[in-house]
């Protein structure tokens, strides 16, 4: 056999595998819409811990970190630090967060909103910016895959068609199995990833530089600025590291599907312990970076700095261990992405369509929704992967810039009484509203800052400002 | 408040730490650094998670 024909038949394996294991998990179980999105609110410490590792470590962690280590250097380390915060962040706001979705029934985000403003213009004017948010880091997805299978296939097969490709089998994934799959998934995502990672980093290295000490030495030599801050960059020095950081550690749970993820634990107590062990995760990620910084030496002069660890793994192991790392990049991608799918197909239709235009749905209509709306979504972020370039991290942040504008709403709408929701409201449109000014007139990093940053904190201020100044509501929420 | 220390050692000190020199086990020290206080943050949850448990076993003084 070719090498690349090696390579693809191992991806497809392991694809194929964990296809199966999904379907299996999902099989035994009546599939209502409490089921499909929130697994019966039952799940332990360890279907948890896995459910979010599986959301937490997609193909960015995986290409876009090493793709950045390469091409920026020094700034990202920021990644290292945003994981660990944002568990720290998740041990304080889980827990609470939990315990009124247990008491109120919420199964999403917008649940939350609704609940506890009772307001449900505001709660779908979070499910939009939600949606929204998740457009791009489907994209990031999708456009990992891409570049995994055409590299794989030798650049055999374009990466158009491998973006179609792996749409369809998304598709296929989410419609049959639900969140209680993708957590089971995830046990083989993350068993292969770590394996592969760790290969890298250490004999990486090894083969190039004779250790990781001494690559480092080289590559600090060679390119002095690389290892620190701004690295290869212009403008993303220390200001940006703690505005960066501070964005993403404090909005990571303010996804729609790492706040629904939080509903299905059984406990808070689950969650509490979770967010204790959770940060000794991010361990795996120091590898993806020594490989990032390895291949500054090893494959110089790639214009995209995302394929650096797949191109370097080509050229150093032989075609079965790049369909291992092939394989284990694709289901990195897969599970997340199904996830962001699941979550944005139910919020369209549990959140915004059924409360605005037909309020005598059906459970089981919505359910269905639900499912169309999974394919559109598809559809959606495949044409945007297709036609515009970015590199992966610059999507993330994107995406991020948009939901951490619910942090103060979800932050003071569980610690303070005071906070109305005319002000959660009017902080939240003048956040996402700078995001979008800025981010569309190229002004990110704005002196320095993160755009969706400055944005927060002038979310924040207007919320303050105007809970204070407007009267205080009726309690709703109890 | 011990949610505190990680992001004042991980996010605020940066320009403290953000250097090649010393390298320390062959990593550069921003690289340690972090690595340090990816552990020492588990550390700081465990202690709260602890007192957390301990508050409440004393009936409930929190909520």
């Amino acid at each position: 056999m070719s090498p690349s024909a090696v390579s693809l038949t191992v991806i497809f394996a392991i694809v194929g595998i964990s296809a199966a294991i999904g379907i299996l998990a999902g099989a035994r179980r009546k599939m209502d819409l409490e089921q499909w999105t929130v697994g019966g609110r039952g799940f332990g410490a360890v279907l948890m811990y896995l459910l979010m590792a599986g959301e937490t470590y997609t193909t960015f962690a995986f290409l876009g970190a090493s793709g950045w280590a390469y091409s920026r250097g020094g700034p990202t380390l920021y990644i290292l630090a945003y994981l660990t915060l944002a568990y720290v962040v998740s041990f304080f706001i889980l827990p609470p967060i939990w315990e009124t979705g247990r008491k109120f029934g919420m199964q999403t985000q917008s649940d939350f909103f609704s609940v506890r403003y009772g307001n449900k213009y505001l709660a779908g004017f979070v499910c939009i910016v939600g949606i929204a948010s998740f457009i791009p880091y489907l994209q990031l997805q999708l456009t990992g895959l891409g570049l995994i299978v055409s590299i794989a296939s030798f650049d055999g097969i374009g990466r158009t068609p491998a973006m179609v490709l792996s749409v369809v089998l998304l598709c296929a994934f989410v419609l049959v199995s639900g969140v209680r799959a993708v957590a089971w998934v995830s046990v083989l995502k993350d068993a292969l990833m770590v394996f592969a990672v760790a290969s890298i980093g250490i004999v990486i290295p090894n083969i190039y530089f004779g250790g990781i000490g001494p690559m480092f030495s080289a590559l600090a030599q060679a390119h002095p600025a690389h290892l620190t801050m701004p690295g290869a960059s212009a403008n993303l020095g220390h200001t940006w590291y703690i505005s960066t950081v501070l964005l993403t550690s404090l909005g990571f749970f303010m996804w729609p599907h790492q706040f629904g993820a939080t509903f299905a634990a059984k406990s808070s107590d689950t969650l509490r312990r979770n967010a204790v062990i959770m940060p000794l995760y991010s361990f795996s990620l120091v590898f993806v970076l020594f490989a990032g910084f390895a291949a500054v030496m090893v494959v110089p002069g790639l214009t995209n700095g995302d394929l650096s660890l797949l191109t370097m793994v080509r050229k150093s192991f032989p075609p079965w261990f790049l369909g291992i790392v092939g394989g284990a990049g694709a289901i990195t991608a897969m599970v997340p992405a199904s996830i962001f799918i699941l979550t944005a197909a139910t919020l369209f239709a549990k959140n915004l369509y059924r409360p605005t235009f037909a309020p005598a749905m059906t459970d089981d209509q919505v359910a269905k929704l639900a499912r169309g709306m999974v394919v559109a979504l598809a559809i959606v972020s495949l044409c945007l992967a297709i036609f515009t370039s970015t590199t992966l991290v610059s999507l993330l942040l994107i995406g991020y810039a948009g939901v951490t504008q619910f942090f103060p709403g979800v932050v003071l709408g569980l610690f303070w009484k005071r906070v109305t929701v005319s002000a959660v409201f009017a902080g939240m449109v003048a956040g996402v509203a700078t995001t979008i000014f800025l981010m569309l007139t190229h002004r990110d990093p704005l002196l320095g800052w993160s755009a969706g940053f400055v944005a927060l904190c002038l979310n924040f201020v207007i919320t303050l400002v105007l809970s204070v100044l407007t009267p205080a509501v009726r309690e709703v929420y109890a | 408040m011990l949610g505190l220390i990680p992001f004042v050692a991980m996010c605020f000190s940066v320009s403290l730490w953000d250097r090649v020199d010393p390298v320390i086990f062959g990593l550069p020290f921003n690289l340690f650094w972090l690595m340090c206080w990816i552990a020492l943050s588990s550390l700081c949850l465990r202690a709260a998670y602890r007192s957390e448990i301990a508050r409440a076993d004393k009936g409930g003084t929190t909520k």
